[in-house]
């Protein structure tokens, strides 16, 4: 076990070299001088020449790919052009906002989508079923822009139940840690400073969690179902068993895997950033954070976004593969 | 209260400012204020760094402007200049050197005194680039002066509340450049201590200190308890807060969880005057929004081709349907608020038969193809330039010249439109800086600023000798006069259809008081609080 994880971290590596290859050489193509941008519509053309030189940006490609290598191998990423600085410190802030959005959508998506699988599969062709998979439908091709107005609009502005946007009430003030708010004030006890960083979840939370939530209900749903038909299942009712111990010890169990696969991908999707809801909800998370750096053309902190993005799909990929063995005993890894 | 007597007031504010060495706050609401308060401020970006003298956009300003102060300062609603840090100032006979008086007994936030080695020590950072703080840009020094040091020969402590600037050539708007938000005062022990992290320490000595900045989450001023200019600031705190989208701005100014806020659209201008918790503030830009010509390509290489372009734009309209009532169609490259501005200038008259009359007489009966470059972003000047070039589009077709609407990435707009790397034509703007024409005629038409922010190209030597001369000169009526001649000569050239000067807009809850904006955009908080 501990053998396989290891090679898998190790295989890490070239993944990553691949990854920051690409990025780089398409940083590389895109026109557009990094050294203007930093330096705005003011700039002589003196300056320019000379930060284009303090960059390196002068210099060929792979002298250009190599200085970052030997860089990162020190675990030196740099300082951002634009802001000045390190790079490091910029994700350290904008990563955990972007992890506890993720986690919140998906705890939501996983509940609702997969309970609303299992019943649909139950009940199949029932008024609920139709309802579920029109509902998921929806859920897939709904645009977050106008999902994430409207409910502002009823839950913020009209009930007055939750707030429109940001990650806490700014007024409050709590000592910053980790950079989880959750964490961070219960850290502090600062219980209103809690009770604000939860609220200011929802409503980005249930935006974000319609598109794996519809996924995942459906793939429960024919997961299930496919399950449901087997000889296993039949004989368990035969025995006498019914109802809920069948559908959830001897059917689920068996229909995971997919819907776990599924479930993996999507987190790990979302970790990269959810540019959209980040905007509509002013959440600075790592989407944006992103977005922005390849507006200015910021080579540094791209590389870096690049990196902890791609390192945490690659690990989220590595836990799935472990849980399949926690599932079903027969998977073995090594 | 009257504009009349608005500006009495202001003036006799300004006059006692002079004469008392402090400022008076008047009253421009009838509201009573309260002290104290927390003021939650929303911004469309967060700053890019604190740093005043190393950066060139308005978000960060706005932030700055609060910590850090200048020698002078723009008074308000205007662009004249009053004390600031100086409390005086004189100017040789030949314009070369200027001597200031530092105001006493006034403190950096960290404690140290501000005096005339503070300032000595800051713009030698900015001026020399061999000096070891000099870590940036510093793109407004150099832009002021023409360089590193550039017209800048030396500036010196003559005693501990003296400075005297020592210039090679005159420079005439000198002192309003001061007044620029990228030449406030930093603490010199701070740059020395933070280094590469300057800009996330500010220390000046503004009415607020610096207390938290979480990127893109809130930035949090407090008030200086020690602030020289008494009774102000009247806020405890402001908090700024990013919040990038202009709709959710606006509905968090609606319910309440932010007070003051910049950026929206004419639509949501309507929206905000009609509710009665908020107000909305207009002021007219110092800025204009225009259409270049490659007047070195063809076929805008000739005036008849350029004129012909701009008897075809149907401007009124176009204004109209862009901006509402928050613009006003522009006939010079310069914006009416600014003394200097040339009222006589006669526009082309929308005309489309004699438009293409001209051209068929330049050599094009049927008219050509041309590019039209549209700016991908907003600005303040054109909030939706590819709607502005869909309008010009139609204008243009109807005297037979076929546009191509081209945008890209906004940096490489600024630096293909600056080289002149288009064919034909490209819509741009600009925003004033220090509320001088030089900024505008100068930066904008003048021959030297071609591969900068000349983007037609244009030269023409008589236009160039007046506004060379107007440099030189500190008289600000003689000067007025060049400008003014410079704007006839560009009118009949044509090198641009100068398009609109766009209404600055800004908005707050109706319970604070007090809130101006500003010509060069800056929005300041020092005079703000809430109502009673």
């Amino acid at each position: 076990m501990l053998q396989f994880i290891g090679r898998r971290l190790l295989a890490l590596v070239p993944v990553l070299l691949g990854v920051t290859f690409v990025a780089f050489y398409a940083m590389y193509l895109t026109p557009g001088d990094p050294a203007l941008l930093i330096l705005g519509e003011r700039a002589t053309q003196e300056r320019v020449d000379a930060l284009r030189r303090e960059l390196d940006l002068d210099k060929p490609f792979l002298v250009q790919y190599g200085t970052f290598l030997a860089r990162l191998a020190q675990g030196n990423l740099g300082r951002s052009t634009q802001t000045n600085n390190p790079v490091i410190e910029d994700i350290a802030q904008r990563f955990p906002a972007t992890i506890e959005l993720t986690l919140a959508a998906m705890v939501v998506a996983c509940v609702v989508g997969i309970t609303a699988g299992v019943v649909s599969a139950v009940r199949q062709y029932s008024a609920f079923d139709y309802a579920a998979m029109v509902g998921s439908l929806v859920g897939v091709s709904m645009p977050i822009f106008w999902l994430g107005f409207v409910l502002m609009l009823v839950f913020s502005l009209r009930l007055d139940w939750l707030p429109l946007s940001g990650r806490y009430d700014v007024a409050l003030y709590f000592p910053r840690v980790t950079n989880f708010v959750l964490i961070d004030s219960l850290l502090d006890g600062n219980r209103e400073a809690f009770v604000s960083g939860l609220k200011h979840l929802v409503l980005p939370a249930v935006t974000l969690s319609t598109v794996p939530m519809a996924i995942i209900a459906r793939m429960t749903r024919s997961a299930m179902l496919e399950v449901m038909r087997q000889d296993f299942v039949r004989t368990a009712r035969a025995k006498g068993l019914g109802g809920f111990p069948v559908v959830l010890k001897h059917a689920l169990r068996n229909a995971f895997i997919p819907v776990l696969t599924v479930i993996g991908l999507q987190f790990g999707l979302l970790l990269g950033g959810a540019i959209l809801t980040e905007t509509v909800f002013a959440w600075p998370g790592v989407g944006r954070l992103t977005l922005e750096a390849i507006y200015t053309r910021d080579y540094p902190l791209i590389r870096g976004c690049v990196l902890v993005v791609a390192t945490t799909f690659v690990l989220i990929n590595l836990l799935v593969d472990l849980l399949y063995a926690v599932i079903d005993p027969r998977i073995r890894v090594g | 209260m009257s504009t009349g007597f608005r500006r009495l007031a202001a003036g006799l504010a300004a006059v006692a400012t002079i004469a008392l060495g402090f400022t008076v706050a008047l009253p421009a609401d009838a509201q009573e204020m309260r002290r104290g308060g927390t003021l939650v401020y929303g911004k469309p970006k967060d700053a890019v760094k604190l740093d005043p003298q190393n950066v060139t956009d308005g978000e960060s300003f706005d932030v700055t402007r609060h910590i850090f102060e200048n020698l002078v300062q723009f008074v308000d609603e205007k662009t004249e200049v009053r004390p600031g840090l100086a409390e005086s100032w004189s100017v040789s006979n030949d314009g070369k050197t200027w001597t200031f008086k530092l105001r006493r007994g006034v403190k950096f936030h960290d404690g140290t005194p501000f005096n005339a080695q503070a300032v000595v020590f800051n713009f030698e950072r900015m001026a020399y680039e061999n000096n070891p703080y000099h870590k940036g840009p510093f793109s407004y020094y150099a832009s002021f002066f023409n360089g590193y040091p550039g017209d800048l020969e030396k500036v010196y402590a003559a005693d501990e509340h003296t400075v005297v600037f020592q210039l090679k050539k005159p420079i005439a708007p000198f002192l309003s450049n001061l007044a620029t938000s990228s030449f406030g005062i930093m603490s010199p022990e701070s740059v020395k201590k933070y280094g590469d992290d300057i800009f996330k320490n500010p220390v000046g000595t503004g009415p607020f200190k610096f207390v938290e900045w979480v990127p893109n989450e809130r930035l949090v001023l407090e008030k200086n308890k020690d602030y020289w200019d008494r009774g102000k600031p009247i806020l405890d705190r402001i908090i700024f807060r990013t919040i990038p989208e202009n709709s959710v701005r606006v509905l968090e100014l609606e319910k309440g969880s932010i007070h003051v806020m910049h950026g929206f659209d004419t639509d949501q201008a309507l929206r905000i005057r009609q509710n009665k918790d908020l107000k909305l503030y207009t002021q007219t830009g110092m800025n204009v929004g225009y259409l270049a010509m490659q007047t070195e390509k063809k076929p805008f290489d000739d005036k008849r081709v350029r004129q012909a372009i701009n008897m075809a734009v149907n401007k009124q309209a176009l204004v109209k349907a862009l901006y509402g009532e928050f613009g006003n169609a522009a006939k010079n490259p310069m914006p009416p608020v600014l003394w200097g501005y040339n009222d006589a200038v006669q526009d082309y008259p929308y005309d489309p038969d004699r438009a293409k009359k001209l051209l068929a007489d330049a050599g094009y009966p049927n008219g050509f193809k041309s590019e039209l470059w549209a700016m991908p972003v907003a600005r303040p000047y054109m909030p939706d330039a590819r709607k502005a070039a869909e309008a010009l589009q139609a204008d243009l077709r109807k005297i037979g010249v076929e546009t191509e609407i081209v945008t890209m990435d906004w940096g490489v707009y600024l630096e293909r439109t600056k080289k002149g790397d288009y064919n034909g034509l490209a819509l741009l703007g600009w925003t004033g800086d220090n509320g001088d024409p030089d900024n505008f005629i100068f930066t904008l038409l003048g021959g030297p600023s071609r591969g900068g922010n000349n983007i037609a190209q244009y030269r023409n030597p008589k236009v160039d000798e007046l506004l060379l001369r107007a440099q030189t000169l500190t008289d600000q009526k003689e000067r007025a006069k060049l400008y003014e001649q410079a704007q006839v000569l560009i009118k009949e050239d044509a090198p641009w259809v100068p398009l609109v000067h766009s209404t600055q807009l800004g908005a707050s809850r109706a319970n604070v008081v007090n809130y101006k904006l500003h010509p060069v955009g800056a929005h300041l908080l020092i005079n703000v609080g809430f109502a009673k």
